[in-house]
């Protein structure tokens, strides 16, 4: 048994490792066919990658990038593809960021109050795409796209001053007004080199209790049984149309929190710091880290790590783009390695499982074959 | 079977064609040197027309229109398959369904056909059908390889018998001497098990009581009864239901009382899917009432119904009894997560369910090397078996067996019937649905025929042939079945209650 758990962690690493390897030697491919110098770029980053204030910058976007790729990893677990989880997560920012701005409460309270609205927020915009699709079969992928586009066109209405936007003074900017102290979250300062975002930190310990709830909750059990197989799990009595609706209204609330970490420990505001694309962005680390949450923990920081490292490239004469052509070459490597991987892994424990049984290593029967 | 049609590498070993060493690394060239496979599960494209189906992958050889209809006629003709080729697969039969998949593989050219355990779904009469193609093919030069674990139908149709257990060939046979006892006692190493019951235990309480079942199917699914009918076939009754927006099924009445087992017979697609689903909460029944143990439970959601007391083997255990890429102990909990040992107030207690999963393993004689291997890794009789332990496990009063022995070999279906034998005895109500007639007979009780989602006859397991059977199957036949005719019930097509009550 223990052959099989070894097995088991290496097929688990080697997916990643030929993703993240191929995707690498894309890369060089394509920066030589364009004839640049394929190393010195990725050299520059893995430079940039070594200051101090730029791990900052890293974890700091890790943190809301692991919030994101947490959201879209509770929809894959039960086979929801909540591409939404962007729209969710800027619509909750920016909703939440005019409720706190708009009420002052002593400390913790104010926070509490933002954080659930944010989740709230994200909830009911997932949920919208939930009901759709139990309710009527609409496809979640295709709603979600759609919620995020009016995600977009809602805000832009909804920033304009004359509804619940502030035109900063001497800026062009529209935010909704700064949020009252008592509404910021503490934040953990390293000095000169910046300081760490106090909320990534509740980001990665909702890590845990992810992996406590899908793994060792009932709830957690059905909603993975309803991803595996979905006729299985109604046999078994899961309610379908009740867990789509729980799965994207979790998942919608976690993307809603994605936004917390930026708008409590740094802008206080909703401005354009929330750029779009971080959901998506979520999608891919999800996938890298097989949504798992120790996997989408490094997935995460290697994310932020290409973002933040790259951004330094236009300095050295070289397009910052180039982290993103890393990012799409990931994607497409992920899949494809991962369903080889599977594929190969499956047919291996067939073969092992044949082996052992013919080699007479069946567990002990105490009954003899009957009849 | 599967290194034989190119789908597996095998690990030594050779194949030789015609004296010639062959190797095939899929079944695209495995075809290519002709031979071909008709599988166990059709795979057939519902929604295309016979020739459409033939030509489905194989455009390249006749194309797609006048010549491909010419070729398929001949082959028809040839071996007298009798396929019609615009007929809408999903309206065919089983055993029609089961022609078109050996067309399809004449039609590419096979000389060598491997058909896997082609009879499980067939009744008596239709059975008898398929050997007199093969036998045609057979005259035809063709070379059959018929695999079976029904004995006697072996004997019947081969002109020469291969045993295999757990991978290796324990013994070849001559049919013409050979006795079904003999090859039986090759394949399990012991006797050949019967599904016999034996001594009664039926009692005369009732424990699932069905009363009025009535499921309409949804109105966007009723087929145009010109194409659904064959020529010469169409009794009007049927056609009328047709357009009237089928009934999935009709007015089920049964009573199971504790210690009995209900034996549900029937070709398959006639309702006995819904039956299931419905009993189990997976359907809403457009009418009707179904108590177990007194309580009312036509309205209660699969869980609490499987909280109940429910056990449910079902008949297709890929799509609703395991998840295949899970380990073991998983799907142990899977269907009784609320239940113990799997979970304490709402929390899985993960060691329990493992420590549960190696007694079932034990007790069961699943054959695996351990508890994290996944489902899909085990043989069809090992997830048969570990699916029928965990369901005992949980004290269930009433058993709900779909095919509960269909890909299982013979030593499984041993010990399954005397899983469910042994249940029986402490006072567990049971409804088997089988297409295995001699398992009806055997295990039932009771009997009951299911045609067009309506219970047409009911028979006493101790008299009834399977011949008879297999004519009510077809709705020839209806009322009370006897050998002896000296009952005039017969004539109306009603369901008699009388024989459960």
């Amino acid at each position: 048994m223990k052959t099989f758990d070894k097995d088991r962690l290496m097929l688990a690493i080697a997916g990643p490792l030929l993703a993240l390897v191929s995707a690498f030697v894309l890369t060089m491919i394509v920066l030589a066919a364009t004839g640049i110098n394929p190393i010195e770029p990725l050299r520059i980053m893995v430079e940039n990658g070594g200051y101090e204030d730029i791990q900052v910058l890293i974890v700091n976007q890790a943190g809301t990038y692991y919030l994101a790729a947490l959201a879209v990893a509770i929809g894959f677990r039960m086979n929801l593809f909540n591409i939404g989880v962007d729209g969710q997560y800027r619509l909750a920012a920016m909703i939440s960021a005019v409720v706190g701005g708009a009420i002052a409460l002593p400390g913790p309270l104010h926070i509490l109050l933002i954080v659930l609205v944010a989740m709230l927020t994200g909830a009911f915009w997932a949920g919208i795409a939930g009901v759709l699709k139990a309710k009527r079969g609409v496809s979640e992928v295709v709603s979600t796209i759609m919620l995020n586009a009016i995600a977009t066109s809602l805000i832009a209405w909804l920033i304009l001053p004359k509804n619940l936007g502030v035109q900063v003074e001497g800026s062009n900017d529209l935010t909704t007004g700064e949020i009252a102290e008592s509404g910021w979250f503490p934040a953990l300062s390293l000095g000169d080199s910046g300081e760490i975002y106090g909320f990534t930190f509740i980001a990665f310990a909702l890590g845990i209790v992810y992996w406590f709830v899908l793994n060792r909750t009932r709830f957690g059990f059905d909603l993975r049984a309803s991803g595996a197989s979905e006729t299985a799990a109604a046999a078994s009595g899961v309610d379908s149309k009740k867990m789509i609706i729980t799965a994207m209204l979790i998942s919608g609330a976690v993307a809603g929190l994605s936004g917390m970490p930026v708008l409590l420990g740094e802008s206080h505001t909703y401005t354009l710091v929330f750029p779009v694309g971080v959901g998506f962005t979520g999608i891919t680390i999800a996938l890298l880290g097989r949504n798992s949450p120790v996997g989408i923990f490094f997935a995460a920081l290697l994310m932020a790590f290409i973002d933040k490292a790259s951004a330094g490239l236009d300095t050295a004469g070289y397009a910052k783009e180039i982290g993103t052509i890393m990012k799409g070459l990931i994607v497409i490597a992920v899949v494809v390695s991962y369903e080889l991987i599977r594929r190969y892994g499956i047919r291996r424990q067939q073969q092992k499982v044949g082996e052992e049984l013919a080699a007479g290593h069946a567990m002990k029967t105490e009954k003899e074959v009957a009849a | 079977m599967k290194i034989l049609y190119g789908m597996q590498k095998p690990d030594e070993g050779t194949i030789a064609i015609d004296g010639e060493q062959v190797a095939f690394n899929s079944p695209g060239e495995a075809i290519a040197r002709g031979i071909g496979m008709v599988h166990q599960h059709f795979m057939l494209a519902d929604n295309l027309t016979v020739l459409e189906n033939v030509v489905l992958g194989g455009e390249k050889l006749y194309g797609i229109g006048a010549k491909a209809r010419k070729k398929i006629m001949e082959i028809s003709d040839a071996y007298g398959l009798g396929v019609r080729p615009d007929a809408l697969v999903e309206d065919l039969g089983v055993a029609d369904r089961q022609r078109v998949e050996i067309l399809k593989v004449l039609y590419r050219g096979a000389k060598i056909l491997i058909l896997d355990e082609p009879t499980a779904v067939l009744v008596p009469q239709e059975v008898d059908a398929l050997f007199d193609n093969l036998r045609e093919l057979k005259s035809e030069g063709l070379t059959v390889i018929f695999i079976s674990h029904k004995l006697g139908e072996v004997l019947k149709v081969a002109d020469d018998i291969t045993v295999i257990r757990r991978g290796t060939t324990v013994g070849t046979a001559d049919p013409k001497t050979a006795t079904p006892k003999q090859l039986a006692e090759l394949m399990v190493g012991a006797e050949l098990p019967s599904p016999e019951t034996r001594e009664s235990t039926v009692t005369t309480t009732p424990m699932l009581q069905v009363t009025g079942l009535t499921i309409a199917a949804d109105e966007a699914v009723v087929a145009e009864p010109e194409v659904l009918v064959p020529a010469g076939a169409p009794d009007s009754a049927t056609r009328e239901k047709a357009e009237a927006g089928r009934l999935l099924l009709d007015d089920i009445n049964l009573t199971i009382h504790k210690g009995e087992i209900l034996g549900i017979a029937g070709v398959e697609g006639n309702g006995q899917t819904e039956l299931i689903e419905a009993l189990m909460g997976m359907m809403a029944p457009d009418a009707g009432v179904i108590t177990l143990d007194g309580a009312d439970i036509t309205k209660l959601p699969v869980r609490k119904r499987r909280e109940g007391g429910i056990g449910y083997i079902p008949e297709d255990r890929h799509r609703h009894g395991l998840l295949l890429e899970s380990p073991l102990w998983e799907n142990r909990i899977l269907g009784h997560v609320t239940e113990a040992p799997n979970s304490k107030k709402g929390i899985l207690d993960p060691k329990a369910a493992r420590k549960d999963t190696e007694r079932i393993v034990r007790e069961y004689d699943v054959r695996t090397p351990g508890i994290d291997v996944t489902a899909a890794s085990l043989s069809g009789g090992n997830q048969q078996k570990l699916i029928v332990g965990r369901e005992m496990s949980h004290n269930p009063k009433f058993l709900i067996a779909a095919h509960p022995t269909r890909g299982v070999d013979v030593g499984a279906q041993a010990q399954i019937w005397d899983a469910i034998r042994e249940a029986r005895r402490e006072g567990l109500a049971v409804l088997l649905i089988s297409a295995d007639l001699d398992e009806l007979i055997g295990l039932s009780d009771t009997l009951r025929v299911i045609y067009r989602g309506r219970l047409v006859a009911d028979a006493d397991p101790a008299t009834v042939t399977p011949e008879e059977l297999g004519t009510a199957m077809t709705g020839a036949a209806s009322g009370h079945l006897e050998a002896t005719d000296n009952h005039s019930a017969a004539a109306d097509g009603d369901t008699t209650e009388d024989e459960a009550r």
